[in-house]
């Protein structure tokens, strides 16, 4: 091959350094509003919405503080009047002349997201890799069909669905609670896990169950200790994206919820300082929120990678 | 498997948590729902004095304007017991009547001997009565409100925007006394630099997700002659809604919008006013009278550089403000009636109004703001009395959630996005509601 | 050593299709004569549950739940469409009205413009980050130094809650407290105070489109990616043995081959923004005026704050087909892509 022309298989060095700034360009682009946030979520509230915005200033967790409690403004004779301030956040309030009157919603709001979001995704991928499974091994009569269906319960707007569950949850009393949320999220997701997992089981040869099976396991022992150590790449890919789906879901959330089962996702655009809204504040849930399902895709990007081309990556 | 590692210890964690959350409320709790805003703040603080007299623990839900409507209404239609005691918009009355959300305070009033004529006629019709003007009450009048002005006073003594004015418009400049004049102060503002800083007219209600422009413009337009219906036939609305007068009022609006506000204030409602007049924006600024012991106290535009005025008069020479306002109700689905009714009580005697006046909530009951000592008060409690007396309401039937949704939808096509003629904005406005009320069977 | 083949049928290594039997009973006392009797068979009903029994308990409790969650509501939503019911009036009398929604909606001027902005919003975000997102998946496909860890830099976007960052997006698009009018202005020099995304009705649905592109065109681009890695390398080497130069091999090779996996990325992207609800509620509520209020935004007004339930359910079913129907349309077409 000749040096100097460019090769698609073998790029030469000018053209991946001409990619490498594109990318890189894009990727640093890309950041700039999320580490506007970031950088948010350490301003004071007048600087955060000072004009035009500061980009040098002098950091402060009155963000954070404020995410987590609520507070009264009082005069500067009440404030002297109580006791020192017994924490970090209390002496911060009180700069600004407010008192902390107790703890926001956040907290339990969040605490909602992970039980229904890592309780939803441990359900659905538990079903999926189930039904997928099934599918994959066994005729199943109008199999296509079924498949074709399963994938298009997803394409009805969540409001359009929300309407008729908002009457069923009514009628049971699901209405603003976990299981029902739990329950919801998991049948939306299993449609994708089912379709995800089928394409890595389908890829696992039979002759590893079926020389089990002789061995002497049983279908389900076979399933267990043959099939699914193999599937687990597929398995963690399609718990991520099961994972990401509920966990920043708001439609849902905020119809079907109001208060005790309510997530984060409807709690965040909500949280408003005197004013409108409490910019530090939320770019301080922003960033809390976004730090879970960050470190988790980043742990498992390879099985991301796999779970997005349906494991269709042959070479 | 590390998901499942993971998906255990989430498990855990939440359920560790939420078992130590309900192991902290107790059975005496009341749950009160409100907005999220000053006077709920206020309120909770007022609030220590009842659990101190009763024992009974007092916990809030409250939700920022922005959402309240569709939250709270979401869980009185999903018949939730988030709540136990809600401070519901005066516009609610109708449906949560009908629909069975809100208790019948009737006997409980004449039991305890509560009487509405304890409270400012305005606040009984507008916050408790359904159907209006019938003895019929359900729910306490807790907090008093209406659209008026603040203003920024310091720059009106300015000198040499006095005299710059006066250059322009051959009047001093004043507190306005007509909507034309408003207007005027407003264009000479806008674009004006005052400190240094480049400044705007005036702030006013533009928000469309909830109510915001309907309530700026019902504002506006009450004074210019508009009228929801016949006076002599209900629900007759041709000639009244979309008069001649009702559609110089909505072009006035729009005008207003057009020339005099700060950039980019096209869903702007009363935190977005609060946050322009605060940070030194706007001369002017409509907003709920809530916002005024907040903006008092302020420590930029507070104290002698903040001003009050009630809305000024339309061309006629009509005067009125849009009211706003909510009664305290007991929801029919809560578990803890007696307890709730028992904070009612509490609510409505005259020296828990009076400290509730002193904390920043506008109280309702006639012997806290007919008091002499009342408008000396504060500097605001004067134009709080004089627009509490000029208030018009939205509608409040059943189906009032439709209505708004048809105003919203028709101002804001035709205010902010500058979409047909006002008349044609306003054509279409009785089309739609003639249509919800045909479909609730009125017409 | 993957196996490639798809397994339609059940085999004995000695070519026989298999018999599964019903009853258990039978089923226990037959499959241990069966494992004595042959040995070397592939015996595929086992001690225990038998395959059909297996297959039934794996499949059935996804079924039914989706039975419950999607179906169930599904059709409760299309008999709701008959009617006038309001889900804030339960206790009023429903009145079967037959079409009457359903014309209503298609009569209305209204909703036709919900449908227009739904259409540009998908329409323009589908061409942007297929664009974007194949480019930047070919340039990572150079394979530069440090290519991995910018393709996991460039997917941040995508794992944020997109109500979320419509909320924050608000905040970035003010035009004196925002900093994108501050960059824009600084390209451009254009006064901040002027650039108003969220107010100009010109602007406004071109913000939503930006917010979107810059949220999931990482995921168009991890899809694209994908495409370009399963094309193998020996037919690039076939093609400059032929001295096909870069631009021919893109053409003929590159594309054409990527193809089915950019259409997948098109038909996913595409049902997500017809359906799209959060990011656009949050960032601009609709507005201003009418301009960015897609469909789902008409709907949740509709269902969830006019309460016309039996209304609102008529127009969810109009919009189900619509995209069904599309989508059926689509991957007829991509199969047809694919199997070339």
């Amino acid at each position: 091959m000749s040096a100097a022309a460019h090769s698609v298989v073998a790029p030469s060095t000018t053209s991946k350094r001409v990619a490498a700034t594109f990318v890189v360009v894009y990727a640093v682009i890309s950041m700039i509003p999320l580490f506007w946030i970031f950088a948010t979520s350490f301003k004071t509230p007048p600087d955060s919405i000072a004009y035009p915005p500061k980009v040098l200033f002098t950091p402060s967790m009155e963000g954070y503080c404020n995410l987590f409690t609520t507070r009264t403004r009082q005069t500067p004779e009440y404030i002297n009047s109580l006791p020192p301030a017994t924490s970090f956040c209390d002496e911060t309030t009180r700069k600004r002349n407010m008192v902390i009157a107790g703890p926001s919603n956040f907290l339990p709001r969040f605490v909602n997201s992970l039980i229904i979001a890592f309780g939803s995704t441990f359900c659905a991928v538990f079903l999926g890799t189930l039904a997928a499974y099934g599918f994959s091994r066994f005729k199943v009569p109008m199999a296509d069909d079924l498949l074709f269906f399963i994938l298009s319960t997803r394409m009805m707007p969540p409001i359009a669905v929300a309407i008729p569950i908002y009457l069923m949850y009514r009628e049971l009393g699901l209405s603003d609670t976990a299981l029902g949320m739990i329950l919801l999220y998991t049948a939306v997701n299993v449609s994708l896990a089912v379709w995800l997992l089928k394409g890595f089981i389908d890829e696992i040869p039979r002759e590893y169950e079926e020389a089990a099976m002789i061995d002497g396991y049983t279908r389900l022992q076979a399933f267990r200790k043959v099939v699914l150590p193999q599937a687990t790449t597929g398995i963690a890919a399609t718990a991520i994206f099961c994972l990401i789906f509920a966990w920043n879901e708001y439609a849902f959330a905020s119809l079907l919820t109001s208060g005790t089962a309510q997530t984060a996702p409807p709690f965040i655009p909500t949280i408003i300082g005197e004013g409108g809204q409490d910019w530090p504040a939320v770019a301080a849930g922003t960033t809390v929120f976004l730090v879970p399902i960050l470190v988790f895709t980043i742990l498992l990007r390879k099985q991301l990678l796999r779970g997005i081309t349906f494991g269709a990556v042959r070479k | 498997m590390k998901s499942t590692l993971k998906v255990s210890l989430g498990l855990a964690a939440g359920l560790a948590a939420s078992t130590a959350m309900t192991g902290a409320s107790q059975a005496e709790d009341l749950t009160l729902c409100w907005a999220a805003w000053d006077p709920a703040n206020a309120l909770v603080e007022l609030s220590k004095d009842f659990t101190t007299q009763t024992g009974i623990g007092m916990k809030f839900e409250f939700v920022p304007w922005t959402n309240y409507a569709d939250r709270f209404l979401n869980e009185l239609n999903s018949k939730g017991k988030l709540c136990d005691l809600i401070i519901g918009d005066s516009q609610w009355i109708g449906g949560s009547a009908e629909n069975g959300h809100y208790v019948k305070l009737n006997d409980f009033f004449d039991k305890e001997g509560i009487k509405m004529s304890d409270f400012v006629d305005a606040t009984v019709v507008g916050y408790s009565q359904w159907p209006k003007n019938t003895p019929n009450y359900w729910s306490l009048p807790a907090f008093g409100d209406v659209v008026g002005w603040t203003y920024r006073k310091d720059w009106f003594a300015k000198p040499e925007i006095q005299a710059a004015f006066k250059e322009k418009y051959g009047r001093d400049l004043a507190v306005p006394a007509t909507f034309a004049e408003l207007k005027d102060i407003a264009e000479f503002f806008q674009n004006r630099d005052v400190d240094g800083k480049k400044v705007y007219g005036a702030s006013i209600y533009t928000e469309r997700g909830s109510e915001g422009v309907t309530m700026g413009v019902m504002d506006v337009l009450y004074s210019f002659g508009f009228k929801y219906e016949n006076p002599e036939k209900p629900y007759d609305m041709e000639g009244f809604v979309n008069s001649d007068k009702s559609v110089a009022g909505l072009e006035f609006y729009k005008s207003l919008y057009d020339c005099c506000t700060p950039p980019g204030a096209s869903n702007s409602y009363m935190g977005e006013g609060i946050d322009a007049f605060k940070s030194g924006q706007v001369a002017m600024h409509m907003n709920f009278a809530f916002t005024w012991p907040g903006l008092q106290k302020d420590e930029s535009v507070g104290g002698d550089k903040v001003g009050f005025f009630a809305n000024p008069a339309g061309p006629d020479g009509e005067k009125f403000a849009q009211l706003g306002g909510q009664g305290i109700s007991v929801v029919a689905y809560s578990e803890k009636q007696d307890a709730a009714l028992k904070y009612i009580k509490w609510f409505a005697t005259t020296d828990v109004q009076k400290k509730w006046w002193s904390l920043g909530g506008f109280s309702c009951l006639k012997s806290v703001v007919e008091d002499p000592t009342f408008e000396a008060s504060q500097p605001y409690a004067k134009t709080f009395l004089d627009s509490m007396a000029i208030v018009k309401d939205f509608w409040a039937e059943p189906s009032y959630a439709s209505l708004l949704q048809a105003s919203q939808k028709r101002f804001h096509d035709y205010v902010v996005a500058g979409q047909g003629t006002a008349k044609e904005a306003l054509d279409g406005l009785v089309a739609d509601w003639t249509e919800v009320f045909q479909d609730d069977g009125k017409i | 050593m993957r196996g490639a083949e798809t397994p339609e049928t059940m085999q004995d290594p000695s070519g026989k299709p298999v018999v599964t039997d019903t009853t258990s009973s039978i089923l226990d006392r037959a499959a241990e004569a069966a494992v004595r009797a042959t040995p070397d068979n592939l015996a595929t009903r086992v001690r225990g549950l038998s395959d059909r029994m297996v297959a039934w308990i794996f499949i059935a409790p996804t079924m039914l739940l989706l039975l419950a969650i999607n179906i169930f509501p599904l059709i409760w939503a299309i008999q709701l469409s008959f009617t006038n019911y309001r889900a804030n009036r339960p206790n009023e009398e429903v009145k079967n009205i037959g079409l009457q929604n359903y014309s209503r909606i298609l009569n209305d001027h209204d909703t036709w413009i919900a449908m227009q902005a739904t259409a540009h919003f998908v329409l323009w975000t589908i061409v942007l980050q297929t664009l974007i997102g194949f480019t930047l998946a070919y340039l990572i496909d150079r394979k530069f130094r440090g290519h991995a860890f910018w393709t996991t830099i460039i997917l941040v976007p995508m794992m944020l809650s997109p109500a979320v960052v419509g909320n924050f997006w608000r905040f970035l698009y003010e035009p004196q407290i925002g900093l994108f009018a501050y960059v824009i202005s600084f390209f451009t020099g254009i006064p901040p105070t002027e650039i108003l995304m969220l107010s100009s009705v010109k602007l406004a649905p071109w913000a939503i489109i930006i917010v979107d592109t810059w949220m999931w065109t990482p995921y168009v681009m991890l899809i694209c990616l994908a495409g370009l890695r399963s094309i193998p390398d020996y037919i690039y080497e076939a093609a400059e043995v032929d001295r096909a130069s870069n631009w021919r091999q893109f053409w003929s090779i590159t594309l054409p081959m990527a193809l089915p996996f950019i259409m997948l990325a098109v038909l996913f992207r595409g049902i997500e923004n017809f359906k799209m609800f959060d990011m656009v509620n949050l960032l601009t509520g609709g507005g201003p005026g009418s301009t960015t209020e897609v469909a789902s935004i008409t709907l949740k007004r509709e269902a969830f704050e006019k309460w016309r339930t039996g209304f609102s359910s008529a127009f969810a079913i109009i919009l189900f087909v619509a995209v069904f129907g599309l989508a059926n349309i689509y991957v007829k077409v991509l199969n047809r892509v694919k199997s070339r």
